[in-house]
């Protein structure tokens, strides 16, 4: 900046200062760092008090009352842990936790494994790699209720692909393979579908984490003669390894709420099989409007997602301080 | 007149104008609610006439029927004014009656000369009245609807398939009258090669998500003996629910499935079993009447290549009841003009006209008119149907007595888990408990 220019600023800033009105420049001048930064943030907390701690505050209370949402003339009555002891004592109610958990488990597990490998693959940058990598991608892209519908005609036992590929493999018949209404095919039929839509975002993060480990290090172990498997062992695994438990962290809180593509492929049957958590919260609270007991399982679940991402979490931070 | 004069009647006009004219933009338009199917086309076609007679613009909240009850109940729960009238289903009129959702229209009924004697007398109980069977009126019956089936009427006349069953069982391949013979047909057909395609016996409603299975299962149960509750006493249900001939109907509804329908039939609803009949896969369908006239419109399956026959009986004779009543939404601002147009679908030649284009009127004087039987090749058919109806729980806990019903009827049907018997124990068992939460036992 010249001499001239910064003159002309001094001036600009003078009778900017002479233009505002004393007192509200002694107002402004008045306040601390601290005050302007609460003026700043104030917005964005009291949103987040509204659409999160509010409703967090009022479904508690209403957990403890017999409240029905379709009913708002009717009294509401204080059922103390009423609605907690029906939740936990409903076998319904666990035998959709232990879907949630099976799916949970077996979803990450080949998420984590399929995608892992992928990433590992994808590193090595061979010809053609980034053609590949969107390739993979594309899954990860669409949109649940597309996926969904897609591969609910897949697994059309007379006109679906999936039935005549494993039918040309196996022998077994079209018309047996019926995998969205059998008892042991359906929760199958549903880890297929999310782990195809969903390995690719688990490859994205460990193929981060994979790109991240300086060269150096394997140069250095190559120096030492450390084996391909050595170094995949000792170097590979360990320095990506926090990259792989956000990924699993990221996908069991998801899988946690699995509900759209259970509800496009199977509506939670046959029978009962694939009903998980989210649908029976959502069938208590949206289709049977028991408010109160559906705000109890909803805190029941809240609880024992937030219990178990923080044991999960302190693991993380364990391991990436190492 | 003076120039002062002429100043104050201008204002005092502008001030007539300026508190007239919200009124005037009140009565408008009116919003009516209802699914997105073939009949909510048919009614937009008939709303013209009362468009062009009132000069009130109707528009239509059309949503599909996977989200057609969570939509709506939710806009009614919440006290919307989205919808001015809304067709509803059946068996929301409990609720919406005790949650004050819906206007009552007896004094409307009255003032008006609107007769339910006028209407079919099933279609009243099941659309219009709550308490049932009392003269408490929430709707005017509007689109009458019931389960029935469809077959493929030109494979049941080739005479080689006719002399192959008359060998095999003894009678003319035909449309059935009881559900012996009805699944007797169904294993004919099953797996049958026909044109170079294997075909199927029935396709049957098996959907687990909404409604599905329970229609087509309670469909079955009625001919069978299933009661709701004991007639004598309300709520009891030990003995009627799970009395021996409703575990027979149950086993037999699963037999059907097991034996006879398409691979890959263990989620079928309304669409699914259309498509199935619509595809060349069935020889029989279960279908809810108002997709009769879009499947015999169809240029593969329709006019001579489809029969219409209502629900075969066994011990009794019964139909599951579909179909809705409109009703006018208390929350609306635009009541009055709601109103005037049920009166003006109430009419006889509006009924009448109602028909013609695709929906199935409720009024006496239209399904009982001379002619009504051969207007079209399903009417007769919806006729004997109408004639044989009965509702699922109409109670405000309908939709979690439903659930109850689809999870163990699925479990059971679907899945293959336990018996019959344990299935409908079960049920007795869930239904108690939604009672005794409403307080009614």
């Amino acid at each position: 900046m010249n001499i001239s220019s910064s003159s002309m600023v001094e001036k600009a800033a003078d009778a900017t200062a002479r233009a505002t009105p004393t007192p509200v420049a002694r107002r402004v001048r008045g306040l601390s760092d601290r005050a302007i930064a609460w003026v700043f943030i104030a917005p964005t907390i009291i949103l987040l008090l509204a659409i999160n701690i509010f409703p967090l505050i009022w479904a508690i209370y209403l957990s403890f009352t017999n409240y029905r949402a379709n009913r708002p003339n009717a009294p509401v009555q204080n059922v103390g842990l009423g609605n907690y002891e029906r939740v936990l004592t409903d076998p319904d109610i666990w035998q959709a936790m232990q879907t949630t958990a099976h799916f949970v488990f077996w979803t990450i597990l080949l998420q984590t494994v399929i995608g892992f490998t992928l990433a590992y693959l994808i590193d090595r940058k061979f010809r053609g790699h980034a053609f590949w990598t969107t390739l993979i991608l594309i899954p990860m892209m669409l949109s649940p209720a597309v996926v969904g519908n897609f591969w609910r005609f897949l697994y059309e036992p007379q006109i679906g692909l999936f039935a005549y590929a494993v039918s040309l493999v196996t022998g077994i018949p079209t018309a047996d393979i019926q995998m969205l209404g059998s008892v042991s095919l359906a929760p199958w039929a549903i880890i297929i579908v999310d782990t195809w839509m969903w390995t690719p975002y688990v490859m994205l993060i460990c193929l981060a984490g994979l790109r991240s480990i300086p060269d150096y290090i394997y140069e250095a172990a190559e120096v030492d003669r450390a084996s391909a498997w050595r170094q995949f062992w000792s170097i590979t695994v360990p320095m990506a390894l926090p990259f792989i438990m956000l990924a699993v962290l990221f996908r069991g809180i998801e899988n946690f709420k699995m509900f759209d593509m259970v509800t496009l492929l199977t509506g939670g049957g046959p029978g009962s099989t694939t009903e998980v958590a989210s649908i029976t919260l959502k069938r208590a609270a949206f289709e049977s409007w028991a408010t109160g007991r559906a705000s109890a399982f909803a805190i029941v679940l809240f609880v024992a997602v937030f219990g178990l991402a923080n044991i999960y979490v302190k693991a993380l931070n364990k391991v990436k301080q190492r | 007149m003076q120039k002062k004069s002429k100043a104050l009647l201008g204002l005092a006009s502008a001030f007539v104008m300026s508190s007239a004219l919200p009124n005037l933009a009140k009565a408008d338009q009116l919003t009516l609610c209802w699914a997105a199917w073939d009949p909510a086309n048919a009614l937009v076609e008939l709303s013209k006439d009362f468009t062009a007679k009132t000069g009130t613009e109707m528009k239509f909240e059309f949503v599909p029927w996977t989200s057609y009850a969570d939509r709506f109940l939710n806009e009614l729960n919440s006290h919307g004014k989205l919808c001015d009238l809304i067709i509803g289903d059946s068996q929301w009129i409990g609720g919406s009656a005790e949650n004050g959702h819906y206007v009552k229209l007896n004094d409307f009924f009255d003032k008006e000369g609107i007769k339910m004697d006028d209407f079919v007398p099933a279609t009243v109980v099941g659309y219009s009245e709550w308490p049932k069977n009392t003269p408490n009126y929430w709707a005017l019956p509007a689109m009458g609807d019931v389960v029935g089936w469809t077959y493929r009427k030109d494979w049941f006349e080739r005479p080689e398939l006719q002399k192959e069953f008359k060998e095999k069982y003894g009678r003319e391949l035909a449309a059935p009258k009881t559900y012996d013979e009805l699944k007797q047909i169904a294993e004919f057909f099953q797996k049958r090669e026909i044109d170079g395609k294997t075909v199927y016996g029935a396709s049957i409603y098996t959907e687990r998500g909404s409604e599905g299975i329970t229609m087509g299962v309670t469909n079955v149960l009625y001919d069978w003996g299933f009661q709701y509750d004991n007639p004598d006493k309300p709520y009891e249900m030990e003995g009627f629910v799970n009395s021996p001939d409703a575990v027979k109907g149950l086993e037999f509804y699963k037999a059907l499935y097991d034996c006879c329908t398409p691979p890959g039939s263990s989620n079928v609803y309304m669409v699914e079993s259309a498509d199935a009949f619509k595809s060349g896969q069935v020889a029989m369908q279960m279908n809810f009447a108002f997709t009769w006239p879009g499947l015999y419109k169809d240029e593969k399956v329709g006019g001579d290549k489809i029969g219409f026959f209502p629900n075969p009986a066994e011990k009794k004779h019964f139909a599951q009841l579909g179909g809705q009543g409109i009703s006018v939404v208390s929350y609306s601002d635009k009541k009055d003009a709601a109103l005037q147009y049920i009166k003006w679908f109430a009419q006889p030649d509006v009924q009448a006209k109602w028909w013609q284009l695709g929906g199935y009127s409720c009024l006496k004087s239209v399904v009982n008119a001379p002619d009504f039987a051969s207007s079209q090749p399903y009417a007769q058919a919806f006729l004997d149907s109408m004639a044989i109806v009965k509702d699922f729980w109409a109670e405000p806990s309908y939709a979690t007595l439903l659930q109850d019903m689809q999870k163990r009827v699925h479990n059971y049907v679907v899945a293959g888990n336990g018996t019959a018997q344990e299935a409908l124990d079960g049920l007795v068992k869930d239904w108690t408990e939604v009672f005794k939460d409403d307080g009614k036992i």
